[in-house]
């Protein structure tokens, strides 16, 4: 017994200057719900560390844990980085929301920040999410422009207000330019299964769409276009190599400047709970390139961006019914984000009954 | 239509049925290897690594084999030449393998893979209905389905098939008959890791033609279960990998129809239905006592 006690009190003085030196030393830590070599979503997440490592140089300590699943694993990994010293720590899909709420009550020195979520129960959680719906209604245009059949087809990954309103973005882009627009949904329930969407992306185009946009995160849709033949949409990161004549364009997510900001107040003591929610205005929403279509199109999808950049146009604008007809917004009312954080229905147009 | 469908459906099959079919060889010897999603996934990063480097998705097949089969060897040494615990070891390999393929892998993220092209016969192929299903297919297809004949008539038509089984179901006698159960435990064992390299070489650079972390996404898990849900028969085994195929990717379609049903019920289907129907047909508890390998996961140190 001696000994434990003995070997305890030289760890925990091993440990103690290691703590004691950290004061100096900022340490922000990042928990992802894919490997960062998804080259998707995580990947993005994670070159915002790196940008962040970047800028701050020495005067910053990361660390990070990828692959984590949506439920009791993230509790533990949220957990286990409070209490290893992060001064902040960045937990980046909307499932980590309960735990992150949880463990936020337990460490009230430490700072939380949700991605995608909503719920703030503790003034040390704030919460940030990028409005990549305003890339989707674009995606809409383009596809409503492009497409022979009038029919895409959405590849969805779990019915939560985001992927919604994703899909809804999508389908009013479209409807704008052709009313009769068609979306076809198919429900992966994954964020990433490469073979699960390739298999999801050729179930849609043996059905007859001729366009594929995707809300997972793998770039096997977008290989699967590619081999047969029609257009897609990347997702999060520019896809362009793995679809050189098949991308039109991709919604880029860029957590760089985000984080940068976020971790210098975090250094000089400013920071405080909020709840962002940035969009192309704020450059957390980026386009890649438009390739791969007419120049009219182009033009249109370009006009489309900058509209929605300078704040003239709000992609969910009146007059809007929602999937049973009835109407959900009069003619140029806009929806409140509040509201839409939390939107779980379909807007006219969607050929898919939302799961509940 | 029709026929890309079935073709989807065969794509969906094929990984699973190569590497249940090593499986089950190796469980047939009686040893209980839980890593094939490990060894899939380290066949995955060889196969698409060497295809990439190389340019010949050939060379990445071949590589990803050898490399399966020596990364099964691994558990091979520990479970038979040091007689540690099979259930917690093949758990290692595969907890291992997820994390060296990440790390192998790195660097070959984000790079468009090569993809193996089909087999086209002429004038065969172009049979409607079934040309490209029988004659156009990936080379991997066939070799699956050689691969289900060639261990069905190997374990139940030849002395060393016999000898195998016979080292399954009691490797104390066998041992005592003078058979090298080692030996031939650890020629199981690499076969099994060859069939699940192989089945991951498929999924980089036939399924989806790039490498990504996870891209088994649980598939060795599945052949695992299919294996002991087929009750160790090869044929059944093929028909549970095809129905598992069939489901994932009709319920694909059920969706894209917009048919009324929830869509965590569809995706949850396909494994209900593999379950449901290999039990049905396993139903016959004498007929799967006997195709049970008595010696499955017990460990064997020869007494002289």
């Amino acid at each position: 017994m001696k000994k434990y006690l003995l070997a305890l009190a030289a760890s925990a003085a091993i440990l103690l200057p290691g703590a004691a030196s950290a004061q100096d030393k900022t340490k922000a830590c990042f928990i992802y719900v894919g490997p960062i070599g998804d080259f998707g979503y995580s990947y993005q997440h994670h070159q915002g560390l790196l940008d962040a490592q970047k800028h701050f140089g020495d005067k910053l300590e990361t660390a990070y844990l990828e692959s984590v699943p949506e439920g009791a694993d993230a509790e533990r990994a949220i957990e286990r980085f409070a209490r290893s010293g992060c001064d902040i720590i960045f937990a980046t899909s909307f499932g980590f929301m309960d735990a992150t709420n949880k463990i936020a009550g337990r460490f009230p020195d430490i700072k939380f920040e949700h991605a995608t979520g909503y719920k703030r129960e503790h003034p040390n959680v704030a919460t940030y999410n990028s409005k990549f719906h305003e890339g989707r209604y674009v995606q809409g245009v383009i596809a409503a422009s492009l497409s022979e059949k009038g029919v895409a087809g959405y590849i969805a990954s779990f019915p939560i207000p985001e992927v919604v309103m994703g899909i809804n973005a999508f389908v009013l882009g479209a409807q704008s330019v052709n009313p009769d627009f068609k979306v076809k949904v198919v429900w992966a329930n994954t964020w990433f299964d490469a073979g699960k969407e390739a298999d999801a992306a050729k179930a849609l185009i043996d059905q007859g769409v001729d366009i594929i946009t995707q809300h997972t995160d793998s770039t096997a849709p977008i290989q699967v276009a590619s081999e047969r033949g029609i257009k897609a949409f990347g997702q999060a990161t520019d896809m362009i190599k793995f679809g050189p004549e098949t991308q039109l364009t991709s919604i880029i997510d860029d957590w760089g400047p985000y984080y940068i900001e976020r971790i210098g107040k975090v250094m000089d003591g400013t920071w405080e709970q909020q709840d962002v929610w940035g969009g192309m205005k704020e450059g957390h929403v980026v386009m890649a390139p438009y390739t791969n279509m007419p120049d009219d199109v182009k033009k249109l999808a370009e006009e489309t961006e900058a509209k929605i950049k300078s704040g003239e146009f709000n992609p969910y604008t009146g007059p809007i019914n929602k999937q049973d007809g009835t109407q959900w917004l009069a003619d140029g009312e806009v929806a409140e984000d509040g509201f839409l954080l939390g939107l779980n229905f379909y807007v006219e147009g969607v050929d898919d009954q939302l799961p509940q | 239509m029709f026929e890309a469908i079935v073709i989807t459906i065969a794509t969906a099959a094929t990984p699973l049925l190569i590497a249940a079919m090593g499986e089950l060889v190796v469980e047939r010897s009686g040893v209980l290897n839980l890593g094939v999603e490990g060894m899939m996934i380290m066949g995955a990063v060889t196969g698409f690594s060497v295809a990439y480097m190389t340019g010949s998705p050939w060379l990445g097949v071949l590589a990803a084999i050898v490399v399966g089969a020596l990364f099964s060897l691994l558990f091979g040494f520990l479970t038979l030449t040091l007689v540690t615990n099979q259930v917690a070891t093949g758990l290692a390999l595969t907890l291992l393998g997820l994390g060296l393929s990440g790390m192998i892998g790195e660097s070959f993220v984000g790079l468009p893979g090569v993809k193996m092209g089909t087999v086209n016969v002429p004038y065969l192929s172009e049979l409607p209905y079934v040309g490209r299903l029988l004659f156009g297919q990936d080379p991997i297809f066939y070799i699956s389905i050689a691969l289900t004949i060639g261990v069905s008539w190997f374990l139940f038509y030849t002395k060393a098939g016999l000898t195998l089984r016979s080292v399954g179901d009691n490797h104390a006698s066998a041992h005592a008959l003078g058979i090298r159960v080692i030996a031939i435990r650890y020629m199981a064992i690499m076969f099994g890791g060859a069939c699940a390299g192989l089945a991951g070489g498929y999924l980089a650079l036939v399924y989806v033609p790039q490498w990504v972390e996870g891209m088994s996404a649980g598939r060795g898990w599945i052949a695992l279960a299919l294996v002991v849900f087929a009750s160790w028969r090869p044929g059944r085994v093929l028909a549970g990998a095809y129905l598992f195929g069939a489901v994932s990717i009709g319920q694909l379609h059920a969706q894209a129809l917009g048919w009324p049903i929830p869509s965590q019920l569809l995706s949850a289907l396909p494994y209900l239905a593999t379950i449901i129907v290999l039990v049905l047909i396993s139903r016959n508890k004498r007929l799967t006592m006997v195709n049970t390998p008595a010696s499955l996961g017990q460990p064997f140190v020869p007494d002289r």
